[in-house]
């Protein structure tokens, strides 16, 4: 066999369907025609970045039409004048630097488009043209045509213009702006030089410092202010109200010594512990711009659809505004968006989006068909039942138990923690202020601040966010996108673990065919393969890729019968293949496995079997879970595959068949009202519900730039036998936290001592907070990578 | 002496002119995609590299077609 691999899209090259041009090798015509492309417009540096970087051109006929609306397109676009339009367009394949360099050269491509600019993370493009010249149906169709073909939905009909939130880069911006001013500021008086000089300018450089210390204390602090004030209003004590509270007495206590004489006072360390704060909350937030986790049915939908008008004309309608009695035309591979009535004899649809399941079902003329269903093959008219907001599927989302629980009732380690912490050290500080007041009222105020101000647990709340968006990052790489930091402490709180069956467990991708019956000889497989070749059902497309490679030979006479099987003739040769109904001439029949049987001149041979594929790893997994997990299978099949799940998992496992989705919400609900802590794993918007309803839910997906339920991690699914080491891995985060409290305690310890007996300078304060803070945040990362290499 | 009023004066005043152009490039949207302009970067100078090589292969292509 040749490995040779195509020039543009790198997909194997089969030896039959090979095409060479310009002495170089494609798999297909689609390949060689985006290469045709790219050297007609001198664009080939394409191919010099990154080998084979691009993807075969799909077939897109008819399927952009209703951006021939202008009211849609005036939706989509971010800004519209008269000659100057501008559109963000999500690519999924945007993958390498080929990708950024064709789609930043669009404008030598199409003329009209002005500029295009490409945010990586995001895989958006932004285009500039000119509405004069092209429109944003040209683009599209161009992008397509390059392999580049953009993903629109109904999301992106109704979100408006996102606003980013950058406050948290300005308050550190000016928190480091003050912090580093301040200390210049503050070196002379460190070293306590009884000087001329210094005795001359002090009352300046002090005041100067005040005033620096202005817009940290006011703009940078002010989301502690706000957040300890919630959590007081609240009656739970978070790790705010000491930040807060450490912040103000501070400033107050430093304005009181600056307005005596009494000393320097504390504003570098106020503006140090500010910004370090800062930093931490920003190391927190590593977000994940090109997936979305509070997907729901609208990133799925398209945005429009055909309508067959009375008088027979075709006309894209915006899916919101499809009626009660419209008729709707959907071709191939797209969406039902609404419930309704098949009016075309047959159609064949796939609810793998609804249900997991990737086998299409057969619907006839006169059956109801329902959202969420993609249509394979023809085209087929429908006549709407309900509109898109009462169908089936948008009720059920629309459902409150549906919906993803924002705030759950979850606290986390640091607000635990807090919650004895901050009473200790009000109580601290209380009892020394007593004990002080009897010797002397001065000092009795200094020793009361000094607590406050030493023990702001500034390494404390710096802890969790460096250890949790270390993890983030982390995991992040091997491929585990966590939504956020929170999520890490739950992953190390789970004791239950739900699979679902099909997609999580098993692949859709590889499923094992085995044959059954009279073996078949080369010539009999060839004429199989060349038969397959002319059909688009999802089995035999598997089938077609089952079957090694054969000459090709015209197919003279081929019938589909949908639902049913294929009838050709080739080379004076009779062949049936489908279902047994199909094939009278059937003997036995098992519904337990899906099996399309073979039927040569009239003569049965047997049947290809296909066997649900389970994922590589899956026995080692589920054996390693089960030593420390509760472990459930729920699968919306039937048990036909119980005897091999049974044989395959550890013995505790419960199996549980033909669950609707109501059922898994439910079954999940009992299992957390029996105090589990619970994690589903799921793919399918089956499982949706599940997934929302559990304590963390985590989505497999075979390629997580395509669409994945709401949920609050996404696992790419080539790292599925790693989900062990996942969970390992979080308790381990969570131990990393709890030595690297003990450590900031031992700080805070230290400090106080100062603190108590009056003594705390203004240095030993500059020294102590950076100091452990960097000894924090050096500590946790050691620890969270060091536990990453340990398998 | 005092001298030192003007030479701090001068130092607040050149830092506040540089946190006015951080924020002013925050704002523009410039720290939002810290990756892309890393590989845009190099472009440029390849593609002039590469141009012509390719021109003459393909004319030899027709030519010979």
């Amino acid at each position: 066999m040749d490995t040779e691999n195509c020039f543009h899209c790198g997909n194997e090259i089969i030896k039959k369907d090979e095409i060479v041009f310009d002495e170089k090798k494609f798999c297909c015509n689609g390949c060689k025609t985006v290469y045709e492309i790219f050297s007609q417009n001198d664009l080939t540096c394409y191919y010099d970045f990154q080998a084979a970087p691009g993807a075969t051109p799909q077939d897109i006929q008819g399927k952009y039409d209703f951006l021939d609306n202008e009211e849609i397109v005036t939706k989509l676009l971010e800004f519209q004048e008269r000659t100057t339009h501008i559109v963000s367009l999500y690519i999924p394949h945007i993958h390498c630097s080929s990708c950024i360099w064709i789609l930043e050269n669009l404008q030598k491509l199409q003329p009209g488009i002005n500029a295009s600019q490409v945010n990586f993370g995001e895989k958006k493009v932004r285009v500039t043209f000119n509405p004069e010249q092209t429109s944003l149906k040209d683009i599209v169709y161009l992008l397509s045509s390059i392999g580049y073909e953009p993903y629109i939905s109904l999301e992106n009909f109704d979100e408006g213009k996102k606003k980013v939130d950058r406050t948290l880069i300005y308050k550190i911006g000016v928190a480091f702006f003050c912090f580093g001013n301040i200390m210049l500021l503050s070196f002379p008086e460190y070293f306590e030089v009884e000087e001329y000089w210094i005795d001359q300018y002090r009352g300046f450089f002090r005041w100067l410092i005040f005033g620096l210390s202005l817009p940290t204390f006011v703009y940078s602090a002010s989301g502690y202010y706000v957040s300890a004030w919630k959590s007081i209003k609240s009656g739970l004590l978070n790790i705010d109200i000491p930040i807060a509270l450490g912040i103000v007495v501070m400033f107050v206590r430093s304005t009181v010594d600056i307005v005596f004489d009494y000393g320097q006072g504390f504003f570098d360390s106020m503006a140090g512990l500010i910004f370090f704060m800062l930093l931490g909350k920003l190391f927190q937030q590593k977000t994940y711009d090109f997936l979305s986790f509070e997907r729901d049915y609208k990133s799925y939908f398209p945005i429009a659809i055909t309508k067959v008008l009375p008088n027979g004309d075709e006309e894209s309608v915006q899916v919101y505004d499809i009626q009660k009695g419209d008729r709707l035309l959907i071709r191939n591979q797209e969406l039902i968006p609404v419930d309704g009535i098949l009016i075309s004899e047959k159609a064949s649809i796939d609810y793998s989006f609804v249900t997991g399941e990737a086998v299409p079902i057969e619907k006839k003329s006169g059956d109801k068909v329902f959202a969420g269903g993609k249509q394979m093959g023809k085209v087929i008219e429908m006549e709407v039942l309900f509109s898109v907001s009462q169908s089936y599927l948008t009720q059920l989302w629309s459902n409150d138990v549906f919906q993803k629980r924002v705030e759950q009732q979850h606290k986390t380690i640091t607000d635990r923690i807090s919650r004895y912490f901050t009473p200790t050290l009000l109580a601290l500080a209380i009892v020394s202020f007593i004990y002080w007041i009897f010797i002397d009222v001065t000092t009795a105020f200094n020793v009361f601040t000094a607590i406050l101000i030493v023990a702001c647990p500034c390494a404390l709340a710096l802890t969790a966010p460096f250890t949790l968006g270390n993890v983030l990052r982390i995991l992040g790489k091997r491929k585990l996108y966590l939504k956020n930091a929170l999520v890490v402490e739950q992953l190390a709180k789970v004791d239950t673990i739900v699979f679902d069956k099909t997609g999580t467990i098993t692949t859709n991708k590889k499923t094992a065919i085995t044959y059954e019956g009279t073996e078949l000889n080369s010539s009999e497989l060839r004429l199989l393969k060349n038969v397959l070749r002319g059909s688009n059902h999802p089995l035999s497309r598997r089938l077609y890729d089952f079957i090694p490679n054969q000459e090709k030979v015209e197919t003279s006479n081929f019938e589909e019968i949908i639902g049913k099987g294929i009838f050709a003739e080739i080379e004076g040769n009779t062949i049936k293949l489908g279902s047994s109904q199909f094939l009278k001439t059937m003997t036995e029949n098992t519904h337990k496995k899906t099996k399309v049987h073979v039927e040569i001149n009239g003569v049965y041979k047997g049947s290809y079997v296909f066997n649900n594929q389970y994922r590589k790893g899956l026995e080692d997994l589920f054996s390693d879970l089960a030593k420390h997990y509760n472990l459930v299978v729920l699968s919306g099949d039937n048990d036909g595959e119980k005897r091999i799940l049974e044989k395959m998992l550890p013995t505790k496992t419960t199996l549980v068949f033909n669950q609707k989705p109501e059922q898994k919400l439910q079954y999940i609900e009992q299992l957390q009202k029996e105090g589990k802590n619970v994690m589903m794993v799921g793919d399918g918007l089956n499982d949706a519900g599940a997934l929302a309803q559990s304590n963390l839910g985590l989505s497999i997906s075979e390629n997580v730039n395509v669409f994945s339920p709401a949920c609050d991690g996404i696992l790419d699914a080539t790292q599925f036998d790693k989900i062990a080491f996942f969970m390992r891995y979080s308790k381990n985060a969570m131990k990393t936290i709890y030595m690297s409290f003990g450590l900031s305690l031992l700080y805070n310890v230290v400090g106080l001592s100062y603190a108590v007996t009056g003594k705390l300078d203004p240095i030993v304060a500059a020294i102590i907070m950076p100091l452990s803070t960097i000894t924090i945040v050096s500590f946790v990362t050691i620890m969270t990578n060091l536990f990453a290499n340990k398998k | 002496m005092s001298v030192i009023y003007l030479l701090i004066t001068i130092s607040i005043v050149v830092a506040i002119v540089f946190l006015g152009a951080f924020i002013k490039a925050v704002k523009s949207g410039q720290y939002d995609d810290d990756y892309t302009p890393s590989v845009r970067m190099l472009f440029d100078d390849e593609i002039v590299k590469k141009e012509n090589p390719n021109k003459l292969i393909q004319t030899e292509k027709q030519k010979s077609i």
